[in-house]
């Protein structure tokens, strides 16, 4: 089982360091293994990583490495599920996951890592249950800001230098985060789904595809002893799963797999689909779904490149014209496109449609950014560029309209807020009534789409 | 704290299994098993760690097998990547008598796979993609019509894009072949010349990292015919797989071949060294596409600069030099500039293809060869180059059909990349090693990692069984019984780790007289690796072996135990006879140790056979 657990800095300084079994060497594993991760070859993989009958497995969150030893061979999907939960654990007791953070609340997390694992062995890494053990009250940094500045000094309070302060076990943080947040009675829902999309030269559609998941971040409050609050998660009516399946009038939204947390209780998912749960404090994905190749809705952006070479010159002219299919009440948000160059273009000179896109050259690629798109607009950038390099004989049957090497595939990164590719809706989020309950508790429901690969060949 | 949830279980459950009383009691056992498997208050860690548990179980009767498939179904489709890969896991090694039912399993793990493959976790989508290869090689038309899913975007790190490049080139098929050489050719232009580099490489049909061993072994086949047999198996031993399993090349030759004559007209020197040096094992391994070849090579050594490609031109040059027009010119233009020429790997290859292309075309060679010879003689500073020219003067001297009988050796192999091809493994010869690091590692890599945490393991004073024990997981399952069965060889403990050169193996098979002669009784076809697995397991080491099917098929073996003495043997299957002889020799004689050293090889062979029937 797992014999230690350390993270690391992207830097590779040691942030936490945990031995479960006293098996294997001491604290220079750790160092040990940022040597190894950077000495790698290319094309070796980082991910599991073998040293004198230790075997590294990691994973990288947020900048931070974490990572476990283990001298057996174990499952790799369980050590990294739990890597990733572990992660998700640290962010829902320190707030957010970071090289700070973690410093910040080292005591936390030992004790935390002293509560999840034992011996190397998995005990529980259910932040309800996990609740009842951990004593440490998370540090967190608020911003620094003029308001809060205005309070220095007055009345002897507190300043804001000791709050931000790094604690050690022994002085006591004076803001809970949890404390603080659980008066707020909130509750997040997102649906977030990641696009990848792969465009041919001719603009036929070669590969969608649409990996969506449903999260939930509880901050309610969960009574000690009594149940928590069921909550119903009501999604569109029209959601139906696999290729056969057909609901409602009109084309449905359709996924082809879906799966759920375990605590998901599905009773009423086939008739009216209705999640429902109780939700557990901190972060839960209710629901994993994914969808290829048929999308209801029209791609969100389409774009014409032309290219003009002129190989004898080495002069290159890319006239990108960028058109946003979204309804015109939405927009796209920091949108980049991303287009590699051929070696060793220098100068660049530029048409924008609009001032406040920018482009510029970075490593070798174009890079145009567009802060804001709305919908149905279309977007259009002139680019010249000098391609130096050998000007070579005239080639043999190649046409010179040809574009030269290295060029494109172009690449577009965005996001989509209030957007769901696949059109999934969360219709409601209701809470069962609570007797003690002080506050109605305030929902969230943010939908979000953004590119994961959005690829256009040219 | 206390075990939370999954205390109960887990701790009943390791009772139960590891208590030999509870063992022996069946219906106890059973009832313990059925009621952890009932338990579905588990969280899925105390759910992953009950399947891995239940891997020791083995169901008395096929209905018994059957309820507990049944009642473990569930945990397919739990929503944790880590509990629907051990259950897979447990299904494979339950179902291993009924392939159908692997089959069914493999068909219901794909979506959960294909997830983990788009997963937003690197980490995860690169350990999913090492099990998709795993999957792939049983059963390879498996992910096919998902062949989108492993198309490469661009923001991927090198690693998980190189896997998802090998995996393209495992799945391709009839139908999706112009898409994925479609999408093949795109990599090859990328931007990192890396990873274009090794797209090249995949279109052709060996790995980049194993250029090395192969270009040994090219020539070891040119020097002495005689000598094919060992070199092979050496440089097999050192790398299991010299090349990709990947029929890519094999089947769609002509595509192939089209996109790497196209890339050629990039002329880009990163590109055209890496498209020589694929032409060259593409000709060597299929020989249907050598015209393509030779009419797309000139005009090439404009473009590449670095030591491996003007190797693989050159070769290529001298090889086929007959077909290509311009061929002494351009050989012609290297011989100009040898003086400049820093690699004497180059300078090497260089004679050697001349003196080959001489036999072809005597009259436009001959100057220029004893311009080249009277330099690598008279001027080159390099011993080895010095020595070569050295020789193929002499050779010269000797007279030209002494030199067509060295040099024309022949031109290509096409078995040579066959062999290595494990054509479909069945499941069951990887299923125990699912959903642990081996995929992850690679079969080759693992298997040194293990060898030497078994070294490290192995204490003098413990008996050699201790470290089998150690090492319980790595042994594969048919492996497992066979340990088990190996008498305990009292006196003989051989020495893991112990290679031999075969050089130095022939040297001592020579000189030594046989010590004992056996004949086991032996039917029909079986695999070779399979044998030269079971004998690394009792620590006896393969120098040498025939192909699989061919007649008369014979394999060489190496042991020493701890005092030094070694074990030559050498196994000789006569065509139409239906046994196995086996000569032993040994450097000291000792009739005990020789005895004991038998029996362990007939126990070994008398799995084998009992496998395979």
């Amino acid at each position: 089982m797992i014999s230690q657990f350390f993270i690391l800095s992207s830097k590779g300084d040691p942030l936490i360091y945990k031995d479960f079994r006293g098996d294997s060497g001491g604290r220079d594993v750790a160092e040990l293994f940022y040597r190894k991760l950077t000495g790698l070859p290319g094309d070796e993989s980082p991910v599991v990583m073998h040293h004198h009958g230790r075997h590294f497995i990691h994973i990288r969150h947020s900048g931070l490495y974490l990572v476990v030893t283990t001298s057996e061979n174990v499952s790799p999907f369980s050590l990294l599920e739990l890597l990733s939960r572990l992660a998700t654990l640290l962010g829902d007791y320190c707030g957010s996951l970071g090289e700070g953070t973690i410093s910040r609340n080292v005591a936390l997390v030992y004790e935390l890592l002293d509560e999840v694992l034992d011996y190397g062995y998995v005990q529980t890494t259910s932040t309800e249950m996990l609740r009842n053990f951990i004593q440490t009250e998370a540090v967190v940094s608020k911003p620094f800001s003029l308001f809060d500045l205005s309070s220095v000094g007055l009345f002897g309070a507190e300043t804001q230098q000791s709050k931000v302060a790094p604690s050690s076990a022994a002085s006591r943080p004076v803001l809970s985060s949890r404390s603080d947040q659980s008066q707020k009675n909130e509750v997040f829902l997102d649906v977030v789904e990641r696009l990848s999309v792969l465009i041919a030269s001719n603009g036929s559609l070669l590969k969608v595809d649409v990996q969506g998941e449903i999260r939930l971040k509880s901050f309610l409050p969960s009574g000690s002893g009594e149940a928590s609050a069921e909550m119903r998660i009501g999604l569109t009516e029209e959601f139906c799963v696999g290729k056969s399946e057909l609901r409602g009038y009109g084309p449905g939204i359709r996924v082809d797999e879906v799966s759920f947390h375990s605590s998901v209780n599905l009773d009423e998912f086939e008739s009216h689909r209705i999640l429902r749960l109780q939700p557990p404090q901190g972060e839960l994905t209710v629901m994993r779904y994914q969808l290829s190749d048929d999308l209801p809705s029209p791609l969100p952006f389409r774009l014409f490149p032309s290219v003009q070479w002129d190989r004898g010159s080495g002069r290159l002219q890319v006239y990108l014209k960028l058109r946003c299919d979204l309804l015109s009440k939405s927009q796209a948000l920091n949108v980049r496109l991303h287009l590699p160059l051929p070696r060793g273009v220098v100068s660049l000179s530029q048409e924008l449609s609009s001032p406040e896109q920018k482009a510029e050259l970075a490593e070798g690629a174009l890079r145009w950014d567009l802060p804001r798109v709305q919908g149905g607009s279309q977007l259009s950038g002139l680019f010249q560029m000098d391609v130096p390099g050998p000007p070579g004989p005239p080639s043999h049957g190649l046409s010179t309209s040809a574009s030269p090497l290295g060029l494109g595939p172009a690449s577009l990164s965005f996001e989509l807020p209030r957007h769901t590719c696949s059109g999934l809706q969360v219709r409601f989020l209701r809470l069962a009534f609570r007797p003690c309950g002080n506050a109605n508790p305030h929902k969230w429901v943010r939908h979000l789409s953004h590119s994961d690969a959005y690829v256009i060949r040219i | 704290m206390p075990y939370l949830g999954s205390e109960d279980v887990v701790k009943e459950l390791k009772k139960a299994l590891c208590n030999p009383h509870i063992q022996a009691d069946r219906l106890r056992y059973r009832n313990v098993i059925q009621r952890v498997i009932r338990m579905s208050k588990l969280d899925q860690w105390g759910q992953a760690e009950v399947l891995n548990f239940l891997l020791r179980y083995q169901p008395r009767s096929e209905e018994e097998l059957f309820d507990i498939l049944n009642l473990l179904d569930s945990f397919l489709k739990s929503s944790s990547p880590g509990v629907v890969m051990g259950a897979t896991k447990l299904f494979l090694i339950l179902a291993k008598m009924f392939p159908h039912v692997q089959t069914d399993v493999l068909v219901r793990v794909k979506g959960p796979l294909l997830a983990a493959c788009s997963s937003e976790s690197r980490e995860l989508c690169f350990v999913a993609l090492c099990h998709v290869r795993q999957i792939l090689h049983s059963l390879p038309g498996h992910f096919s019509s998902h062949y989108k899913k492993f198309f490469c975007s661009y923001s991927e790190p090198h690693y998980i894009k190189l896997q998802k490049v090998e995996v393209l080139c495992e799945l391709v098929n009839d139908e999706n072949v112009q898409q994925v050489l479609e999408e093949l050719r795109g990599y090859c232009t990328d931007v990192s010349a890396d990873f274009a580099q090794a797209a090249i490489f995949a279109i052709g049909a060996e790995k980049r990292e194993q250029r090395g061993d192969k270009k040994s072994l090219g020539d070891c086949c040119q020097v002495s015919p005689t000598k094919i047999l060992h070199c092979r198996c050496a440089a097999t031993k050192r790398v299991p797989h010299i090349w990709l399993p990947c029929g890519i090349a094999r089947t769609y030759t002509d595509q192939c071949v089209q996109i790497l004559t196209e890339l050629l007209g990039l002329r880009q020197e990163h590109i055209t060294t890496v498209v020589v040096q694929t032409f060259r094992d593409l000709v060597w391994l299929c020989p249907q596409c050598t015209e393509a070849v030779c009419q797309a090579l000139p005009g090439c050594e404009e473009n590449i600069q670095d030591s491996e490609g003007k190797q693989a031109l050159i070769w290529l040059l001298g090889v086929h030099g007959e077909r290509i027009p311009n061929a002494p010119y351009v050989l012609e233009d290297f011989v100009e500039n040898v003086k400049s020429e820093t690699f004497p790997a180059v300078k090497m290859e260089l004679l050697t293809a001349l003196l080959r292309l001489f036999l072809s075309r005597p009259a436009e060679c001959q100057d220029m060869l004893g311009r080249l010879l009277y330099y690598c003689i008279e001027e080159e500073k390099d011993m080895a180059v010095r020595d070569r020219g050295l020789f193929y003067y002499r050779l010269l001297l000797v007279g030209i059909d002494e030199v067509k009988r060295i040099l024309c050796s022949p031109k290509s192999d096409p078995t040579l990349g066959l062999l290595e091809d494990p054509a479909e493994r069945p499941v069951n010869s990887w299923a125990s090693d699912f959903n642990t690091l081996v995929p992850v590692y690679g079969k080759a890599h693992w298997a040194t990692i293990s060898k030497c945490q078994g070294a490290e393991r192995c204490d003098p004073e413990l008996p050699k069984t201790s470290s089998f024990a150690a090492s319980g997981p790595l042994i594969p399952e048919e492996n497992k019984e066979r340990v088990q069965e190996l008498p305990d060889s009292g006196a003989l403990m051989l020495v893991p780790n112990r290679q031999l050169t075969a050089d130095y193996f022939e040297k001592t098979w020579l000189s030594l007289k046989v010590a004992h002669q056996q004949v086991l009784p032996w039917r029909g076809e079986f695999h070779p690796d399979t044998l030269q697995m079971a004998l690394q397991v009792v620590n006896i080491q393969t120098i040498a072996m025939s192909r699989a099917g061919s007649r008369p098929w014979k394999a060489y073996l190496s042991a020493q135990d701890d005092t030094g003495c070694l074990f030559l043997t050498e196994l000789l299957l006569e065509p139409g006879n239906s046994e196995m002889q086996i000569s032993v020799k040994q450097n000291e004689a000792r009739t005990e140790t020789l005895n004991s050293f038998i029996s362990v090889l007939e126990t070994v062979i008398g799995t084998i056979e009992e496998i395979k029937s």
